[in-house]
């Protein structure tokens, strides 16, 4: 309970936390608080944000501030999903990858290891082209199934470190059976990098499903951002000058993969302190002079300039 | 020299894994697009580019899947890709020929610039932990989460217009013949800022948190305190001790960050109308021209597994340890 709290009280994983959870708020309740049906044709054609249009209207009429909160539901749910896809795989291959080693390592290594440097973008592209009309949850298991394999190969690296700890070498050499040893040895100690790759994996899945439907690729009856940049693009909203249809759509990706890095920042952080800003680290020494506080390094205070 | 030909033998057997993924993403896929495609251009099309397309698609239901898969690799071998719907009667190869000098010179120029400046902000932000480079966090984060294109859509809005000196889409003056000479080269030079400037903004943030956070680890380091203790300077300390070990998983994380600056390329070449792979993509996409997406996916795996083969040659420069064994 302590580390938890711990964690929380890093000021950035606890902003990335707040926001992130304003973003799941409106996943659940985007739907019933939308002032608009997102799909509903209106006679306001194109207009820019106002009392009754929040965030302007498109072509038909339709409120874009209803399809950005529709469209919440969507992002969040393949985010979300696709992590937790890629997430269990590369917990799956990177831990039995690392602890069995030998033969199974280098296999599960090469695989990993060809999936990471095929271009993932483009082959979710050709996969979700030839499925036609993909409902969400195919766009997350296609993402998944092609996002995992960095945090396996981070984990693989993680798990090698520790099996030869002590501790894992003595309840190997009192007869544990592997699985119990990896469940309830090995695992919660790489909690934070498996959390730090799930919350990695979320962002590239929302970065990724909203380049999916901003091509046009997807499924057409769902809103999402990516669907709202969609018929943005495809509707010359910038010649007509309607910024108001494409920056609330982008502002909300930013904020949420900004609130999802500093998740990530703060977990980074708790497991090596190193990593956080420092506050003031010029001092005042006793002759007037001043010294740059460093890691590894111990200022004396009365003598003078430091490296000059 | 043993690390150089595993890799080489790691990105011949990738692209043997690729090449073979793009053989059964369209066999496994239900009913027969490329067949209603070719009803289309019946009489269009002479016997054999259907029979080279029968063999990219597996459209002959009669043979066995291994003796397609043979067919298919001496095909690909031969550099047969089909023929492109979207220009048809064009072959694949050409059309891809074309669009690929645009995507290399544009993902490889930002790609090594992105690298260095990202890189040299990092060593700065690392070594100067606590100064106002801790301020480049926040900033880079939020440029990192937001997306390649629609960091494009608001620069054409933003910046272009009329009378603006950066155009909005295309890769030249439509008056201008592609050629060496005193008007293309400028012309696609100034269609080409605001696209690279755009990828640029886009992928620099994570070279300088990687190397920055790498700078904070390396710092503690033993030799560095070593370093100091001999009274070398400050500078030296940094670049030469820090920075050049700091800079190692940036090398090798270079395979993770390519492929995701290549889609998000793809992306930007879309928004800017930029005559490259991702505009040709899209029309592909659009088209549902099958074969021209095949063929420009396997280009694309191609040319990231050259990039990576060019960054494992910088890690053996740069890491003694791999040419340890000789």
């Amino acid at each position: 309970m302590r580390r938890r709290f711990l964690f929380v009280r890093n000021r950035k994983a606890a902003t990335g936390l707040v926001i992130l959870g304003i973003y799941v708020l409106f996943a659940i309740i985007g739907p019933w608080v939308a002032p608009y049906d997102p799909s509903a044709r209106g006679n306001d054609l194109v207009q820019g944000p106002s009392s009754a249009h929040w965030f302007g209207t498109t072509h038909l009429g339709q409120d874009i501030f209803s399809q950005i909160l529709v469209g919440t539901r969507s992002v969040i749910y393949v985010g979300f999903l696709a992590g937790l896809i890629a997430t269990t795989l590369s917990v799956l291959i990177g831990v039995t990858a690392g602890y069995l080693g030998g033969k199974t390592d280098d296999a599960l290594s090469v695989l990993s290891n060809v999936i990471l440097v095929i271009p993932a973008i483009p082959l979710m592209i050709i996969i979700t082209s030839i499925l036609e009309n993909a409902s969400d949850t195919l766009i997350a298991l296609v993402i998944g199934l092609t996002s995992w394999s960095w945090n396996a190969r981070v984990l693989r690296a993680q798990t090698l470190s520790l099996r030869r700890r002590d501790y894992v070498e003595a309840s190997r050499a009192s007869g544990e059976k592997t699985w119990r040893i990896v469940i309830f040895e090995l695992l919660p100690n790489l909690t934070a990098v498996i959390a730090s790759g799930f919350v990695g994996t979320v962002i590239f899945a929302v970065l990724s499903e909203i380049t999916l439907a901003f091509i046009g690729i997807t499924s057409n009856d769902g809103w999402n951002w990516g669907t709202v940049l969609f018929w943005a693009q495809g509707q010359q909203a910038l010649g007509q000058h309607a910024w108001w249809w494409f920056v609330p759509a982008g502002l909300a990706i930013a904020l949420l993969g900004t609130a999802l890095s500093l998740i990530n920042f703060g977990i980074d952080e708790f497991v090596s302190p190193r990593l956080r800003s420092a506050g003031t680290t010029k001092l005042k020494t006793a002759s007037g002079g001043t010294v740059r506080m460093r890691i590894g390094f111990t200022p004396v205070l009365s003598a003078p300039r430091e490296g000059k | 020299m043993r690390y150089f030909l595993q890799r080489i033998a790691f990105y011949l057997f990738t692209a043997f894994a690729a090449i073979t993924l793009n053989f059964f993403i369209p066999r496994l896929v239900p009913g027969d697009p490329v067949q209603s495609l070719i009803a289309k251009y019946q009489g269009q099309i002479s016997t054999q580019a259907i029979q080279s397309l029968y063999v990219l698609f597996g459209l002959d239901k009669k043979q066995s899947l291994w003796s397609q898969y043979i067919d298919y690799w001496k095909q690909i071998l031969h550099g047969d890709l089909g023929l492109s719907f979207t220009f048809f009667p064009a072959p694949v190869s050409q059309v891809i020929g074309q669009a690929l000098p645009w995507t290399v010179l544009l993902v490889g120029i930002t790609t090594i610039v992105s690298f260095f400046l990202g890189t040299g902000l990092g060593v700065l932000a690392g070594w100067r932990r606590g100064s106002w480079t801790d301020g480049l966090l926040p900033v880079t984060t939020f440029f990192s989460s937001v997306p390649y294109f629609w960091l494009g859509i608001i620069a054409i809005y933003l910046l272009t217009g009329p009378g603006s000196f950066f155009p909005s889409s295309g890769g030249f003056d439509s008056g201008l013949v592609p050629a060496f000479d005193q008007y293309f080269i400028p012309s696609a030079i100034r269609h080409s800022l605001l696209p690279a400037l755009t990828i640029l903004i886009s992928s620099v943030s994570g070279w300088i948190l990687s190397m920055r956070n790498m700078m904070v680890t390396v710092a503690s380091e033993d030799y560095i305190t070593v370093a100091h203790a001999k009274g070398l300077s400050e500078r030296r300390v940094a670049l030469s001790y820090a920075a050049r070990n700091a800079l190692l998983p940036s090398v090798s994380g270079f395979a993770l960050a390519l492929g995701f600056i290549v889609g998000g390329t793809l992306l930007v070449e879309i928004v800017f109308s930029y005559p490259g792979l991702g505009f040709t993509l899209v029309q592909a996409l659009g088209a549902k021209d099958y074969p021209l997406m095949q063929g420009i996916f396997l280009v694309l795996t191609i040319s990231v597994l050259v990039a990576n083969l060019l960054a494992d040659v910088a890690y053996l420069l740069l890491d003694p340890r791999t040419r340890k064994e000789g």
